[in-house]
């Protein structure tokens, strides 16, 4: 272990340059997928407050039969994707709009409101397209007059949060492509500057992965200090953000911690793949 | 220890390097391996250390087949073999005694033993005194006894010699052979390329000659000694 950190340190001093880029395109990498994984965090947090309201409003014909109404309540709440079902009479609906726009207290009238039927969709169901599917099957029923849900903003912030997932992904997934190639290339060069040590090392019968295990150390370490440091710049624009723009959460400590190791798992891809190429040549 | 049957070697580019050759070297023996330059010493010693693989016929050392050994097997092999080179091959950022300990280090010798192996290494090769220093400062017969103690680390079987005293002065190559000679007394078989034809004369250690790829002379086969080393071999 000793000999293997002397080693480390060794490489670094000889190519400082390079052993630095490698640890800034794996920050770059993770910090891209920090920042994205921040909004689509963020994002679904809204998401879930939003959902929470989002109910589906079935407005009923006049004169339909209290009969059919409970009927339809009953199958209404069978749905698996369904909560809950209320009814509204029209003079709870009048008491609500009153108690909601108190300046129009008169203008209301029992007679404008229709009864109409409350649903509440369970938590996982709550997406536009269940929302839609459950809203096109209450609009089946020959006494249901008009159907709403949940408002265009809905959608529009599903589609914010499908997005920035996407492009983070592919962001970072670009970046890693980059930074493996990047620390590949720095563990190369180290790899030749001792290619004599390596083939003496060989030559006296050290196994390969004895042989390997110093550069892997390398490459992982790297890693992980790009990770960190993308642990720190993520925090810091959250910092920035949370402060002057809007309150936002961050990372739990086990995603921030997968984060890191996710950098070291980089940087080992990277020295793996030219250190064995360089094995398999000799 | 060292058995070729019926060794083809072809390389990619340069073509047919050994073509048929048939040996033996037993336990503890001690034997030349000569022949002109060009002719296949190196690639029959490559094809010893595992560097190489046959392209036909059977390599057996120490008992194992060498064409089907998998990679992961080879370190075991190579710890029981002893290599020397005509270049040393030391590193030059380390002072004798680390490239020897080196050796230990990277086959995994449990650390705690392994100055005072050094220490006797550098005893046995007679370089008790210049543990600390670099190979710039040593001569070549030094260097060259630095990496046969290097060779020496994990007890080899064999040792495996490509040119020793290829760059060592008529004082420095009598002094290293002498170390060989008592290296093979002590129980190690050597196989030891060289074109030095005097020390070859003026000893009577078996000698096996290539030429062009070919074995064209065993003095283990026929009327044995030195002495008779054939036609390719200037008196
Ligand atoms: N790695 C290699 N790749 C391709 N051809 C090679 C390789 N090594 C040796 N050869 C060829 O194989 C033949 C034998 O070479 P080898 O090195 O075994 O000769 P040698 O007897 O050791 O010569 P010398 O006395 O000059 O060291 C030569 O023709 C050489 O060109
Ligand atoms: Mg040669």
């Amino acid at each position: 272990m000793r000999l293997t950190f002397r080693e480390v340190m060794l490489g670094v001093r000889r190519s400082p340059l390079l052993s630095t880029l490698s640890v800034v395109t794996i920050a770059f990498s993770l910090f891209a997928f920090g920042l994205f994984g921040l909004l689509v965090l963020n994002v679904d947090r809204a998401l879930r407050g939003v959902e929470e309201h989002v109910e589906i409003v079935a407005f009923l014909a006049d004169g339909t039969l209290p009969e059919s109404i409970s009927a339809a309540m009953g199958d209404i709440s069978a749905f698996p994707e369904v909560a809950r079902v209320d009814q509204v009479s029209p003079e709870q609906a009048l008491a609500r709009a009153r108690a909601e726009l108190p300046e129009f207290q008169d203008v209301f009238d029992a007679s404008f409101l229709p009864p109409s039927l409350e649903v509440r969709l369970k938590e996982g169901h709550r997406d536009p397209a269940t929302v839609k599917d459950v809203t096109q099957r209450i609009q089946t029923y020959p006494f249901v007059d008009d159907v709403r849900y949940g408002e265009d903003w809905v959608k529009k912030l599903y589609d914010i949060r499908n997005i920035a997932g996407a492009a983070g992904i592919a962001l970072g997934l670009l970046f890693a492509a980059v930074a493996v190639i990047i620390i590949g290339t720095t563990i190369r060069m180290t790899v030749l500057a001792r290619s004599r040590e390596i083939s003496i090392m060989r030559l006296v019968g050290a196994t390969d992965g004895f042989v390997r295990r110093p550069f892997l150390i390398d490459g992982f370490l790297k890693g992980l200090i790009g990770g960190l440091l993308a642990l720190l710049l993520t925090w810091g624009a959250n910092y920035l953000i949370s402060h002057n723009l809007i309150q936002t959460v961050f990372f739990d400590p086990g995603i921030a911690f997968l984060g890191v190791l996710g950098g070291g798992i980089i940087g080992l891809l990277g020295s793996a793949l030219s250190v064995g190429r360089h094995l398999r040549r000799a | 220890m060292i058995r070729f049957s019926h060794v083809v070697k072809e390389y990619p580019r340069t073509g047919l390097a050994l073509n048929d050759v048939t040996f033996r070297v037993n336990k503890g023996e001690f034997a030349f391996l000569t022949g002109p330059s060009g002719a296949g010493k190196s690639t029959i010693l490559r094809l010893v250390i595992v560097e190489e693989r046959p392209t036909a016929g059977e390599v057996r050392v120490s008992g194992s087949l060498t064409s089907g050994l998998p990679r992961g097997e080879i370190p075991r092999l190579r710890r029981r073999i002893g290599v020397v080179f005509q270049d040393f091959r030391l590193l030059e950022d380390r002072t004798a005694e680390e490239n020897i300990a080196f050796a230990l280090e990277v086959t995994g010798a449990p650390r705690e033993g392994i100055p005072a192996r050094v220490s006797r290494l550098l005893t046995q090769v007679g370089l008790a005194s210049k543990g600390t220093s670099y190979p710039k400062e040593l001569s070549g017969g030094e260097q060259q006894r630095v990496a046969i103690a290097r060779a020496l680390v994990n007890d080899p079987v064999l040792l495996v010699a490509d040119e020793p005293t290829g760059n060592l002065d008529d004082r420095a190559t009598r002094g290293v052979f002498q170390l060989l000679r008592d290296i093979n007394a002590a129980g190690t078989a050597v196989l030891m390329a060289t074109h030095n034809l005097e020390l070859v004369k003026r000893n009577t250690y078996r000698v096996i000659e290539v030429n062009r790829g070919q074995l064209v002379f065993d003095s283990a086969d026929g009327n044995g000694g030195a002495a008779t080393v054939t036609s390719s071999t200037p008196a």
